[in-house]
């Protein structure tokens, strides 16, 4: 397939149902978004098996990794970036409400104390 | 009627959007609180399982009745990953190409709605595979939903996640079936972005599923 441009000059669609405020990503750029995703799921699987996985930043640098991953296909591939406001807030809020709650369950049962 | 008085016909919404993106935004919304839930819980027992076999470690007698190794099977589930990202990406490609349909570039098989949904759908049957062949191996090895604690939240878990993709994947083909039946329309596209939506959650949620319970220990 050549490099098209996924623009909605279309007149049948329906851009303000759909409630994108701009464009959607070019076929480059949905090639460069897999591309970069498979290369973090890569780096993510060799550092599993490399004395790295016993350093202090092994779980940091998963985590931020992961997070990195999540938002791309969040932005690009969900197209949340180029979505209406309202679409973010639905997802962002209880994104939210779900880290925190998740994070204060972690801390309550002493997953961050070193004891288990 | 016109395609484009046909296109814009949904019922006129005080947000000026379509309730349907509304709805699946907000389901998507309670679906992260689900997973949340169910991944918190995985993580607050892992480590606290008595007996054997554990995700990481390997368990000896006394502790299990025989040698049992470290149950999590790396390769597999990196594949799978892998497989579930690609699927993704061939689900963009299948709304842009229900999108831009009669455009030019997007006759042949890759500018083909048909192509890419079958391709997404065959990607998350791929993925459901796996999952099956690591459930199997996982009860063969002696560890099943009432083994310990780590069974219990690992299958529970990851049950729901394949549950979601099976029912991803049961939309697609539905999809699929339409667009053999009638072919879908750039007026469709609205259809094929909501499944697109909920085929990419189901995609992050995987994404953080494989790095705190696979890689983490």
């Amino acid at each position: 397939m050549a490099d098209h441009e996924f623009r909605h000059t279309n007149p049948d669609i329906d851009v303000h149902a759909m409630g994108e405020v701009h464009e959607h990503p070019t076929w480059k750029q949905y090639k460069w978004v897999a591309l970069i995703l498979t290369l973090i799921t890569v780096v993510e699987v060799w550092i599993y098996y490399t004395p790295f996985k016993d350093s202090p930043l092994f779980v940091p640098v998963l985590l931020i990794m992961s997070a990195v991953k999540f938002a791309i296909v969040v932005l690009f591939y969900m197209h949340l970036k180029y979505d209406h406001k309202l679409f973010k807030a639905l997802f962002t809020g209880p994104l939210i409400i779900a880290i925190s709650t998740l994070t204060a369950l972690l801390f309550l049962f002493g997953k961050f104390s070193g004891k288990h | 009627m016109s395609s484009a008085v046909a296109s814009h016909a949904h019922p006129p919404t005080s947000t000026g959007l379509d309730h349907r993106k509304i709805a699946i935004w907000a389901f998507i919304g309670s679906e992260c609180m689900l997973f949340a839930s169910l991944i918190s819980t995985y993580l607050i027992y892992k480590g606290r399982s008595v007996v054997g076999p554990f995700p990481h470690e390997v368990c000896d007698p006394p502790v299990c009745a025989t040698h049992l190794n470290a149950i999590l099977n790396i390769p597999v589930t990196s594949f799978s990953t892998f497989v579930l990202l690609m699927s993704s990406l061939a689900m963009v490609l299948a709304l842009a190409a229900v999108e831009n349909r009669g455009k030019p570039g997007y006759e042949g098989i890759f500018g083909s709605s048909k192509f890419w949904l079958l391709t997404t759908a065959i990607l998350g049957t791929t993925f459901l595979g796996c999952q099956a062949y690591e459930f199997t191996s996982f009860v063969h090895e002696g560890l099943t939903i009432r083994t310990n604690l780590f069974g219990s939240s690992f299958f529970t878990l990851t049950g729901f996640h394949g549950a979601h993709v099976t029912a991803g994947v049961l939309w697609l083909l539905t999809l699929l079936a339409i667009d053999i039946k009638r072919g879908l329309q750039p007026k469709d596209a609205l259809l094929v972005d909501i499944s697109a939506l909920y085929w990419h959650f189901v995609d992050v949620v995987w994404i953080a599923i494989f790095t705190l319970v696979y890689l983490i220990k």
